[in-house]
């Protein structure tokens, strides 16, 4: 049977891709930021998922007004890096796995959450970055990704976006999907975004340090409380985009404890400022 | 009846929802547009013919054309669409980001590299942090432009 083994969180900001892809990574104001991911490259390494499903936002790329899902589920074999108006980055392709996605469909909805099954779509930032962040040896168009990705994009971008609450309910859903799963797989689940940032109006490079430290402790040791922090906390205390940290709410929820087994190990921990206008935070925990 | 939206009172910051999001649709859509090379060329080469070509509102033409992203937002613009224009003009998202303060590019980084804006007195509208109404434009270009006008 598939299981889930760990669950990954880390910030997706766009200029992280830039600094890797122009070769800015050892420059001085970038090579604090790496530094706090050369633990997990060895542990990805080390660890060997064969799939990870990747929850994280698009940012206006693939999914115009013209249509928003609150929740999208990657069904596909493939899916590109996306032109965000600087040209693709130049990192491979993401390979998905059809079969646990429709299995993850099919679970996933009959425990009432209404996916919505997308084949093709181009992913943006917000997948790629925390691939480069957490995939060791060099990017570039080749070799492949080590894993199988299924995207799964959620809608922060447009509110109201999903609760704190209901995307750990999501969560718990994902992971007794995974667990039923026929197939011998090791399944780690990532959540992306944050933390603290503003993108806009007179309030922008909002940075809150001890907020954000303080909800990962939380998120951390109580994180049916987390689940419950309401949207207008995230936009006061952690700027308009920090709303985006309700997705790593996915991931948590997904974690055994939750499902009342153990406490999960916390691996690693890091928080950065500045990276352009955003608080980078990365965390690790595995199921025991 | 008027449904909750308890994001009003937070100073400097526009909420994207779904009311906003239907006063700027065309607005975004036209940023969406962006995306491919050709339209790109095309908007550069005649902007107000381009923008003519979008059922916006005056109003959102003369925001785009005064990249002005903190009247585009106002008008239903949101920022990772705003964001197509800023790549058409070589901006990054710190750029875009820093005009909306009124602060140089230089100051609204070093701002960052300080550690960021600080959350104290930008809670609520009504305090007195960096972000609310009254102590804008917050640095030297948001000055200069205000001595030119």
């Amino acid at each position: 049977m598939a299981r889930v083994t760990a669950s990954v969180y880390t910030s997706h900001v766009p200029a992280i891709g830039a600094a890797l892809d122009q070769g800015k990574s050892d420059e001085p104001y970038w090579r604090p930021l790496f530094r706090g991911y050369d633990f997990s490259k060895s542990w990805l390494a080390e660890q060997r998922p064969d799939v990870v499903f990747l929850v994280y936002n698009d940012h206006a790329t693939a999914f115009s007004l013209d249509l928003i899902p609150t929740f999208a589920l990657g069904m596909g074999e493939r899916f590109d890096p996306a032109d965000e108006g600087w040209g693709p980055r130049p990192v491979p392709p993401v390979f998905g796995h059809p079969g646990l996605a429709a299995h993850i469909a099919q679970s996933v909805i009959q425990q009432d959450f209404d996916l919505t099954l997308v084949n093709r779509m181009d992913v943006d930032h917000g997948l790629t970055v925390p691939l480069s962040l957490m995939c060791a040896g060099p990017q570039g168009a080749d070799p492949a990704w080590p894993f199988k990705v299924i995207p799964f994009a959620v809608n922060v971008v447009q509110y109201p976006v999903p609760s704190g609450r209901r995307c750990f309910q999501l969560g718990q859903a994902i992971r007794r999907a995974v667990e039923t799963f026929d197939e011998d797989l090791d399944v780690q689940i990532w959540g992306t975004g944050g933390m603290s940032h503003q993108l806009q109006g007179p309030r922008a490079g909002l940075i809150n340090r001890e907020w954000d430290n303080a909800w990962m402790d939380q998120l951390i040791a109580d994180p049916a409380a987390c689940s419950r922090v309401p949207h207008i906390d995230y936009v006061r205390e952690a700027g308009s985009e920090g709303i985006e940290l309700v997705m790593w709410l996915i991931a948590r929820g997904a974690m055994a404890d939750v499902a009342g087994g153990a406490a999960p190990k916390v691996a690693h921990r890091f928080h950065h400022v500045p990276c352009s206008n955003t608080a980078v935070g990365h965390l690790i925990l595995e199921d025991t | 009846m008027a449904l909750e939206k308890p994001y009003q009172d937070v100073p400097g910051t526009t909420i994207f929802d779904a009311e906003q999001s239907r006063k700027g649709y065309w607005l975004n859509q036209f940023c969406m547009s962006l995306m491919k090379a050709e339209n790109r060329a095309r908007f550069k080469a005649d902007e107000a013919a381009y923008l003519d070509g979008w059922p916006m509102t005056d109003a959102q033409r003369a925001a785009v054309r005064a990249r002005d992203l903190n009247e585009c937002i106002r008008l239903g613009g949101n920022i990772y669409f705003l964001a197509k224009l800023g790549a058409t003009d070589g901006r990054s998202f710190q750029q875009m980001a820093g005009s909306m303060t009124g602060m140089t590019e230089t100051e609204y980084r070093e701002m960052m590299l300080r550690g960021g804006r600080s959350i104290e007195g930008n809670r609520f509208v009504g305090e007195d942090g960096d972000a609310q109404a009254h102590r804008q434009p917050q640095g030297a270009a948001g000055k200069t432009a205000d001595t030119e006008t």
